[in-house]
């Protein structure tokens, strides 16, 4: 049996197809190690006796030689993706019950491909958050810890229960959905990689959706490498998503090993924020050190529109949530709170389903297309998106891919930052532009601060491009040889 | 816009002109819906032609019907309209428990067809242009019931996502008969093109009459909106009620208000819909799961060529090609049924007598027994032989009168009642001139009279017709009587 | 552009959202600082620029006119709070 705390995504996909160990054994280990770490509250629903016996068909198809990519392999899936079955509750009070008749193009192509579910992830409710403080089921714990100290940390967000998942090691990868930063971001303080693929990569059917022209589903696991394996399963056109791309994938994990000699990465300059942490203009400078070394040519850029980017993105996301979070009105399915007329119905089952964070974006998502205001927020957001767009597409013209820091800060102290939603959406400073261009981003643990917390660099990338970006970031993995493990605390 | 004054309605304080726009839904023939593959046939199971997106369950997504789409620029080519080669889907934002997502997704900024014109025969020979403003895509919403429970309302999403074409006129209408004869075109040209079957009782085809009144040449007044109207007639009943309301509403000192109104087809009357509140604002924004619909002018060409001949050009080859009265020309059209029969009738003989059949002794029937073209008894072949006997001189036109009765009991062909009847028409003048003979002899005093008055021959025809069993051939009879009684032929 | 109570209300409304009168002016702060700080984008001059429709660079997708989808109405009432012979029930609603 191999060592949980050492195995790879790859490494057991390996180990499973020369049958060095099976699935079921190897399932089994994980269901105990998710048993183990309730303390985190990463899980929101264990599925331990599906997990077992998707195992056993893996276990099967693995005897007959027809592994599929992910066969067998345990992975944990974020509560916002539908699965068949399974309770799906976006991390919401509104669907708190919601058991889909239906499994996500996405983690339907992962479960073809053999994945083996372990559970449903915790995650801020509908998405909306950068700590994963907003889940009606309680706040994520992260598993790392400041040294010398029990300040419970968040794992980012809001894919933080996968984030967490991840780096405790309680399966070895999960899925994600980052709108404004949510895989980069938890990856990045928890210590993990994760990919936020190209707008259209992967399919947007059978995902909770927050705002629609900026999701994007990703993976989130241990390495690089185990990322494009997972991606590879993700990915493809699905002809029931019309924002679907109808372009082929290409085979990411042949990218990897490739390094980026020759390459051209541009540095952001509007990246460099005032009063950004040293520790992070360090990392940054580590970084591009790095690549130096691995004989790419680093050229200084320019994305004029940078600082423009949060304050659309906090127009064009409340907005389409405001009218994707329509539907939960308590006829068709989800909460209900009895009212005398049916518009007490509405108001009461939304006021009691949803959620503070949740609320206030509705409201300025309602605020900001009601009549008088369209063209002076929404309007103008769409532009200003037009002009980003537009930045990184000249910046393209002189480089293959762009470095930054992924998030301004390590993680930071659980009801730190709730009271203050604007320091909270500065959180995703440096991960909101890829979004609003549709851009391909990928983080990659680069080291730690002087409290042994985990710190990410991001590369972005081409639209469709991922392949770049997992060449690149198996170069910084492999410079950073980032071995910190959080303590078993939790155990 | 027209500047034509209407038909004015007079006032305590005087004339008052009438101003009514349309706003038409109409369903698109489509088998599955507007953004999902559920069926959209009428009468299903509650709830059984619903999809996970119609239900607007977590997650789902749409993916348009190319189909609905070509259904639609296909009837903006039929308005005469402009087809916009990009259009954009927008999100209108409002909640009620039959709107599953809490929007519909419908084309606001940018709709896929622009501006047209519809031409509208009116009774009294009038022809009126009505401007259409444009026509867009968008979801029909679900069906919800008020009258299944005492304290509840069901809700069955069959209808929800179903396409629909909303065709938006200008005000240029200017009476409810107006209102009515527009809607009645609309639907005719609807049918041409298959891509609506203007169903009124099936809810296929619906229509919001936004009406106002002013002073003749004085500027457009508030206006009221009058929803879901599913009748011609409803909608000239409704239309001239509103219209006469806020008229008396003005002169009694009152303001109109500008509302949603609901019509009552029990008592013709319009009222305030109780559910209105705070004025509605729809957040309208592009839908982000959509991108802008696209696409050729080559599509367009396309179904340009594949338009049948539609009811204005048709009425014109009428009177051209076959000399009918505008009139005439106008009924034919008015459904491509009818044209239909018509020209089978017509094909061959002489369209005015075809025509004459038609509008004359087959419309009657066919409204006395209450029922549609498609379901005459007599069909068009059999009409079309029974007019080749006429012209062959096998029957006369009033015998032909008599064998158009037994068609329609028997749905027999022509040919054969006339020839198991006997009633083939008598042309042999030894005949008729025997008959004319005994009639002669035993009526001398009239033949006294009729040389005083000439006008007296038609008795003796009368009475030749009855001793030959009405089968004399009239014209032989008439030739005859004249030689013999000496009158002027 | 600032928002006060009474636009609160107005768009808790809009929204469906039961808003306690207590929680109205807080509320307003919250929304006003959001908003202070998203009024930075009107230092840009936009006029020529088009608005993004989409970032995904592609035709609108097409399906044919297919049925393949429906009758599932028992799936779709598993999750109904309220249902009755396969219908969705609401309070009743006066037109
Ligand atoms: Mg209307
Ligand atoms: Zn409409």
């Amino acid at each position: 049996m191999s060592d949980l705390a050492t195995l790879t995504l790859a490494g057991a996909r390996d180990a499973l197809r020369r049958k060095k160990i099976s699935s079921r054994e190897l399932t089994t280990s994980f269901i105990k190690e998710v048993e183990g770490a309730r303390g985190l509250n990463a899980f929101v629903t264990e599925t331990p006796e599906l997990a077992l016996d998707m195992a056993t068909r893996a276990d099967a198809r693995l005897s007959r030689g027809e592994a599929g990519i992910l066969e067998g392999v345990p992975l944990g899936i974020k509560d916002l993706f539908c699965t068949k079955g399974v309770k799906t509750t976006a991390g919401s009070k509104i669907l708190g019950n919601f058991v889909p008749t239906y499994e996500s193009t996405v983690t339907r192509q992962m479960f073809d491909a053999g994945a083996v579910m372990l559970g449903k992830l915790n995650m801020d409710e509908f998405a909306m958050g950068s700590s994963n403080e907003t889940s009606a089921w309680g706040p994520v714990i992260s598993p790392w810890r400041r040294k010398g100290s029990n300040t419970p940390l968040v794992p980012g967000g809001s894919s933080g229960g996968s984030a967490a998942a991840v780096s405790a090691r309680l399966c070895l990868g999960a899925t994600g959905t980052d709108t404004g930063g949510s895989i980069r971001q938890p990856a990045a303080v928890a210590g993990i990689t994760g990919i936020k693929p190209t707008y259209g990569r992967c399919s947007r059917w059978g995902i909770v959706a927050f705002a629609s022209s900026l999701d994007q589903a990703g993976p989130m696991a241990h390495t690089v490498r185990d990322c494009a394996i997972m991606l590879q399963a993700m990915s493809g056109h699905d002809p029931k998503d019309s924002t679907s791309a109808p372009i082929a994938v290409p085979d990411f994990e042949a990218a990897i090993g490739k390094g980026v000699k020759g390459m051209r990465v541009g540095i952001p300059k509007e990246y460099r924020l005032d009063g950004m942490p040293s520790e992070i203009e360090a990392l940054w400078a580590q970084g591009i050190a790095w690549m130096k070394d691995a004989g790419a040519e680093v050229i200084d850029v320019s994305l004029p529109h940078t600082k423009y980017a949060l304050p659309a993105y906090y127009i064009v996301a409340p907005a389409e949530a405001s009218s994707n979070l329509a539907r939960y009105d308590g006829v068709r399915y989800g909460l209900r709170v009895n009212g005398d007329d049916v518009i007490d119905l509405y108001e009461k089952s939304r006021a009691a389903g949803f959620g503070r964070e949740v609320q206030r974006r509705i409201l300025i998502g309602t605020y900001v297309l009601s009549a008088g205001y369209y063209d002076a927020y929404y309007l103008r957001a769409q532009k200003i998106r037009t002009l980003i767009a537009r930045d990184f597409e000249q910046a393209f013209e002189k480089c293959d891919m762009l470095l930054t820091p992924t998030s301004p800060s390590p993680a930071f102290g659980i009801g730190e930052k709730t009271d203050d939603p604007i320091s909270m959406y500065l959180n995703d400073v440096f991960t909101v532009t890829v979004n609003l261009a549709g851009l391909p981003g990928i983080s990659v643990p680069a080291g730690v601060n002087n409290e042994g917390l985990p710190l990410g660099l991001q590369l972005i990338g081409r639209a469709f491009d991922e392949a770049t970006l997992f060449r690149a970031g198996q170069v910084i993995e492999d410079a950073a040889a980032f071995k910190a493990r959080p303590d078993s605390w939790w155990k | 816009m027209t500047n034509r004054t209407g038909k004015l309605i007079e006032g305590a304080t005087g004339k008052w002109e009438v101003v009514i726009g349309l706003e038409v839904h109409a369903q698109v023939l489509s088998k599955a819906k507007l953004f999902s593959g559920a069926a959209t046939a009428f009468g299903a199971a509650p709830n059984a032609q619903v999809s996970l997106v119609d239900a607007a369950m977590p997650g789902m997504l749409p993916v348009i019907n190319e189909f609905c789409v070509e259904q639609a620029i296909r009837t903006g080519l039929g308005l005469n309209a402009k087809i916009n080669l990009v259009s954009v889907f927008d999100r209108k934002n409002y909640f009620y428990p039959d709107l599953p997502a809490g929007y519909q997704i419908s084309q606001y900024k940018q709709p896929i067809v622009g501006e047209g014109v519809v031409l509208v025969d009116m009774p009294n020979g009038e022809t009126i242009e009505v401007g259409i403003e444009r026509l867009h895509l968008e979801q029909d919403a679900g069906k919800s019931s008020h009258d299944m429970h005492p304290s509840l309302s069901f809700v069955d999403l069959n209808r929800s996502g179903i396409a629909l074409m909303e065709i938006v006129s200008r005000p240029d209408l200017r009476s409810g008969e107006e209102a009515a004869a527009y809607l009645k075109k609309l639907r005719t040209i609807l049918r041409y093109l298959g891509t609506c079957d203007g169903n009124m009782d099936e809810g296929s085809m619906r229509a919001d009459v936004n009406v106002s009144v002013r002073k003749p040449g004085a500027e457009y007044g508030t206006r009221c909106e009058i929803k879901n109207v599913n009748s011609m007639r409803f909608v000239q009943i409704a239309a001239e009620y509103e219209a006469r309301r806020q008229i008396d509403l003005i002169e009694g000192g009152g303001k109109v208000e500008q509302e949603t109104r609901l019509f009552d087809s029990r008592t013709g009357e319009t009222r305030t819909m109780r559910s209105k509140e705070e004025a509605h604002d729809y957040r309208y924004f592009p839908d982000p799961d959509l991108l802008p619909l696209e696409f050729e002018q080559a599509l367009i060409d396309r179904i340009k060529a594949s338009l049948p001949e539609l009811p204005d050009a048709r009425k014109q080859r009428y009177v051209s090609q076959f000399g009918l009265s505008p009139y005439d020309a106008g009924v034919l059209v008015s459904d491509a049924e009818t044209a239909a029969y018509y020209e089978e009738v017509a094909k061959g003989r002489d369209p005015k007598i075809a025509a004459n059949w038609v509008t004359g002794d087959l419309f009657a029937m066919l409204n006395r027994l209450n029922l549609s073209i498609t379901q005459s008894p007599v069909s068009a072949a059999n009409l079309g032989a029974l007019i080749d006997l006429i012209a062959d001189n096998t029957i006369s036109g009033r015998i032909a009168k008599d064998v158009f009765q037994i068609m329609v009991e028997t749905r027999d062909a022509p040919g054969a009642i006339v020839e198991a009847r006997g009633l083939r028409q008598v042309t042999d003048t030894s005949a008729i001139e025997a008959a004319i003979d005994a009639v002669i002899a035993a009526n001398p005093d009239k033949v006294a009279e009729v040389a005083a008055k000439p006008k007296m021959a038609g008795w003796f025809v009368g009475q030749v017709m009855q001793k030959t069993g009405g089968k004399a051939n009239p014209a032989v009879v008439n030739q005859l009587l004249a030689k013999k009684l000496n009158l002027p032929g | 552009m600032s928002v006060d109570e009474k636009t609160v209300r107005k768009v808790a409304k809009l929204a469906r959202l039961a808003v306690p009168e207590e929680r109205l002016a807080p509320m307003a702060g919250e929304l006003n600082k959001i908003l202070a700080w998203v009024e930075q984008l009107g230092e840009l001059d936009i006029k020529n620029v088009e608005p993004m429709t989409s970032v995904a660079k592609m035709r609108l997708m097409r399906r044919a006119d297919v049925v393949n989808d429906g009758n599932i109405a028992d799936d779709l009432m598993k999750n109904a709070p309220n249902a009755i012979d396969n219908y969705f029930t609401v309070p009743k609603v006066v037109e």
